[in-house]
């Protein structure tokens, strides 16, 4: 019957399955890394009697029109992707913490001008805050990190703010602060342990947010140098041959960049699932 | 109706008030932003004709536009033109930003609105039934799909549909917004749909994974709800409880949330545009972000500012005409 | 009318991780309602009384199982049974107006009750009529739930339920924190559906108000019936009621000794093999801890003890 709560289960061992889901995209993602570094730079360099060869035994992913690899290119492309997006989601879940945390415990004037900051970097669609940030800093990697930093951080100060107005506000930690604990202790035996498991979610689930955006300013032409072959750049170089049919310049790397988005999706809702209790009824 | 009307003003005052506050933090910042940038604003006037202006010529041009001036003076002249609605001359395309803007827009508005329209209803439509199937084959498949979509890079999704329908296919054409080569008043409109087709398309359904998953998840919240569980006990059917009851609770936050994502909207219409070439208001910012089109940039950043905002002060609005709750709390 | 035989409810839960628990809210419930009297089923706040309601019902969750008999005149309730008597022959009375839908207009909502316990047609002319009988003004039907409170919210709950010509009428919890008043009329309205030939099961908390318009009185105690005792029974020192819980429970009232029972309720995930109520009793032997004593009569009442 389709009225009951619709998230329990059949009898099956979901928790289980959710287990599995995260193992294998954890396993995905550190393959894509090694694999990369496996291949070697061999299929990097310009091999003029190979190309535009369509994908083969011999280049899975093809050639393009220099002759060069498409496997090892994309492979590349996503490790570069990866590096950038990892650095910006960590920077910006860090900032995200650190700004929700002062939020909710430095009074009300300091929650007052954090709103309003979050408000005013949420107030521009994101990517034409990219391109204005990335535009100060000159575009190339340091502009690419930073503009994805600067729009990420947001969420996850909106949630770990929420988090700890609402721990503070509970009996145990009023209980607590009565009976003289400092707000360290407090902060380390009442907060932290809640807003661990919250911070490691949000920050698992912005890799792929930070990995797209990036991938997208590349793919603009503001973002990397074409010297790091990010998937971006593979993707926008790609646009001047599709019309003869080389479809394989961009439909597999694009497909490897929603793979690795998607194994960074499953896993961060896997985590969530298994450490979140609000999932227990099963 | 005198006193929602009052009420409505003051709402609509309030917000104003909002605008103009944040109109004015961003333009301070984003001015400061690009007055930092390594881009020599000289160069990117003169742009291609950069070897033959000699350095007397790029003085006289520093001078011409007051690029010598400490920032906040020229701040200050900046914004005082923009009060009077003076918003500069851009430099890669020589007319008022102004113009620019609203030409480019209207391009862009007709993408963004088939988008917007197709991909709430259609949204809208998947979410109600796979929440209400929730947890069968039907539901686990819109789930998946709509989570993959909403994974999936804006830009790579519309080069598959270039590929397939336009190179392969040759259904819809490979750029831009008009047959290349036939003057613009005599281009027909069904052209023009033609053109928008693709960009359209993939905008919508990226929109429209979003729009599902949310819709769902309304909905099967509004199903485990203590006032459904009375309807059941009722006896009302399962068709019954979704008509009756479910449409009518996920009504008010799935338009406030269709008018909440015209950020997002915004930000997929940049990158779709620039894989169609289409000539919209999200080329002109790249265009403008890669070729420091100083003027352009910050009238497109002022005037995304004041869109995004118009979509959550209707969403706001709505609900305080709507929502019985909010609505006759005043009386 | 309506009769429950050792009725259990059991759930499934996730614990952190991936530890799955099971409860059990009911373990041995008993009970019957015949046409034409009140009878209460009293027991602890949060002890599960609803999942009763429900269950007869049939719109427990889905990850509910559900062992012993419900039969109602007589013949046993399945599941597609209750789906058709659902709102026709049993209705619910529910505990608040959270349980309306927040954007529908009260008439409307009970207009559409009448409809759904079968009177197409004349649902409008019911909705009046139901709205006279509990003395609701008409411009009430235009009301929205969060604008109807006290008094008011309670006629129209009742009205609800009765509009769809049930024969037997749940009230869960139809008195917590209400106006003594409130609570006096609501009790009425119990006892007049109850005069009309209709069964009336009456889920509650509080023992004072199921004494007064209850017929008989149901003792229901860690997911189980402790006693099934006449309200007649409840006077004087308790002598006449069976279980030892029973008794306590009427000597700890304010108007009565008002000492309250030392210990508290198990928890529904941590049930002891043997009676209940053995590690609170004063009566208490090994033969207790051992083994769970069946429902028996005794005196004209029925009584989950060994010693009564």
């Amino acid at each position: 019957m389709m009225m009951r709560r619709p998230e329990s289960v059949n009898g099956k061992n979901r928790r289980r399955r959710t287990l599995w889901t995260a193992s294998l995209s954890l396993i995905l993602l550190v393959s894509i890394i090694a694999l990369g570094q496996a291949l070697g730079t061999e299929g990097l360099d310009t091999n003029l009697e190979e190309r535009n060869q369509p994908p083969s035994w011999k280049h899975p992913f093809g050639t393009d029109w220099l002759g060069r690899d498409m496997l090892t290119r994309t492979l590349r492309g996503l490790t570069v992707s990866l590096g950038v997006g990892l650095t910006a989601s960590t920077l910006s879940a860090v900032l995200g913490l650190l700004l929700g945390l002062l939020s909710a415990t430095l009074g009300s004037k300091v929650d007052a001008a954090i709103t309003w900051l979050i408000d005013l970097f949420m107030s521009l669609p994101h990517m034409v805050a990219l391109i204005l940030i990335s535009f100060t800093l000159g575009g190339g990697m340091p502009g690419v990190i930073a503009s994805v930093t600067a729009t990420h951080w947001t969420g996850l100060a909106r949630i770990i703010r929420a988090e700890v107005l609402q721990i503070k506000s509970t009996d145990y930690v009023q209980l607590s602060a009565r009976m003289g604990r400092s707000r360290v202790w407090i902060a380390r035996h009442h907060i932290l342990p809640h807003l661990l498991p919250q911070f490691i979610v949000g920050l698992i689930l912005l890799f792929p947010h930070a990995i797209l955006h990036e991938a997208g300013i590349t793919f603009i032409g503001i973002g990397l140098s074409p010297h790091q072959p990010a998937v971006g750049i593979i993707l926008s170089e790609s646009m001047r041959h599709l019309s003869t049919g080389r479809w394989w310049l961009a439909v597999l790397p694009g497909l490897s960049l929603l793979v690795m988005v998607k194994a960074f999706d499953a896993l961060g809702e896997s985590v969530r699932t298994l450490t979140d209790p609000k999932t227990s009824q099963e | 109706m005198d006193m929602p009307m009052r009420r409505i003003l003051t709402f609509l005052g309030r917000k104003l008030a909002r605008l103009l506050l944040l109109l004015a933090t961003i333009s301070v910042v984003s001015f400061a932003l690009v007055s930092l940038s390594p881009l020599d604003p000289v160069n990117a006037y003169v742009g291609a004709d950069l070897l033959l202006v000699g350095p007397e010529q790029r003085a006289l041009i520093a001078e011409r536009w007051g690029l010598n001036d400490p920032p906040v003076l020229r701040y200050l002249r900046w914004s005082g033109r923009v009060l009077q609605g003076d918003l500069g001359v851009s430099l890669i395309y020589r007319q008022p930003v102004a113009r620019v803007i609203g030409e480019r827009f209207v391009a862009s508005l007709a993408l963004m609105s088939a988008a917007w329209a197709l991909s709430g209803i259609l949204g809208f439509a998947l979410g109600v039934l796979a929440g209400a199937r929730a947890g069968s084959l039907f539901d686990r498949l819109v789930r998946w799909f709509a989570y993959l979509l909403a994974s999936t890079p804006t830009f790579w999704l519309a080069l598959l549909l270039l590929i397939t329908f336009s190179v392969t296919l040759r259904w819809t054409p490979i750029c831009c917004a008009a047959p290349p080569g036939i003057p613009a008043p005599e281009v027909t409109l069904l052209q023009r749909l033609h053109h928008l087709l693709l960009p359209a398309a993939t905008l919508s359904i990226l929109g429209i994974a979003n729009v599902t998953l949310h819709t769902r998840q309304k909905l099967i919240g509004v199903l485990n709800s203590d006032y459904v569980l009375y309807a059941r006990a009722q006896g009302e059917t399962p068709r019954g409880v979704i008509w009756l009851h479910g449409l009518r609770n996920i009504a008010l936050p799935a338009v406030t949330l269709q008018f909440a994502s015209l950020s997002e909207l915004f930000g997929g219409s940049v990158l779709a545009e620039q894989v169609f070439a289409y000539p919209g208001l999200g080329q002109a910012t790249v265009q403008a972000g890669l070729r420091g089109d100083v003027p352009l940039l910050l009238g497109i950043v002022l005037f995304s500012a004041v869109f995004v905002f118009v979509g959550n002060t209707l969403a706001d609005l709505i609900y305080q005409v709507l929502d019985p709750r909010i609505r006759l709390e005043a009386s | 009318m309506l009769s429950v035989h050792n009725l259990s409810i059991t759930f499934t839960m996730y614990t952190t991780g991936l530890q799955r628990r099971e409860f059990t809210p009911i373990t041995g419930l008993d009970l019957d309602v015949g046409a034409g009297e009140v009878v209460a089923v009293v027991g602890e706040s949060g002890s599960g009384k609803s999942l009763l309601a429900h269950a007869v019902l049939g719109i427990l969750p889905r990850n509910a199982r559900v062992a012993g008999e419900i039969r109602f005149q007589g013949e046993l309730l399945t599941p597609e049974r209750q789906a058709a008597l659902r709102g026709k022959q049993i209705a619910l009375i529910p505990q608040s107006v959270a349980f309306l839908d927040p954007l529908m207009r009260v008439g409307r909502q009970v207009r559409r009750a009448a409809e759904l316990g079968g009177s197409d047609g004349t649902a409008d002319a019911a909705q009046r009529a139901i709205f006279r009988r509990y003395h609701l003004p008409d411009r009430a039907a235009n009301l929205y739930p969060f604008q109807v409170s006290g008094g008011m919210a309670r006629r129209v709950l009742v009205a609800a339920a009765v509009v769809s010509g049930a024969s037997l009428l749940i009230a869960d919890e139809p008195t917590p924190g209400l106006h003594p008043e409130i609570v006096a009329e609501t009790l009425r309205h119990l006892r007049e559906l109850a005069a009309e030939g209709r069964a009336v099961l009456l889920i509650t908390h509080d023992i004072g108000a199921a004494l007064r318009v209850a017929d008989r009185v149901a003792v229901f105690y860690a997911g189980t019936t402790l006693e099934i005792a006449a309200a007649a029974d409840f006077t004087g020192k308790g002598e006449a009621l069976r279980h030892p819980y029973t008794q306590a429970l009427w000597r700890a009232l304010p108007q009565n000794d008002f000492t309250p029972i030392p210990g508290s309720q198990p928890p529904p995930d941590a049930l002891l093999p043997g009676c209940l109520f053995a590690p609170r009793c004063w009566l208490a032997t090994p033969e207790c801890h051992a083994a769970r004593p069946p429902l028996r009569p005794v005196r004209g009442g029925w009584v989950r003890c060994i010693y009564a």
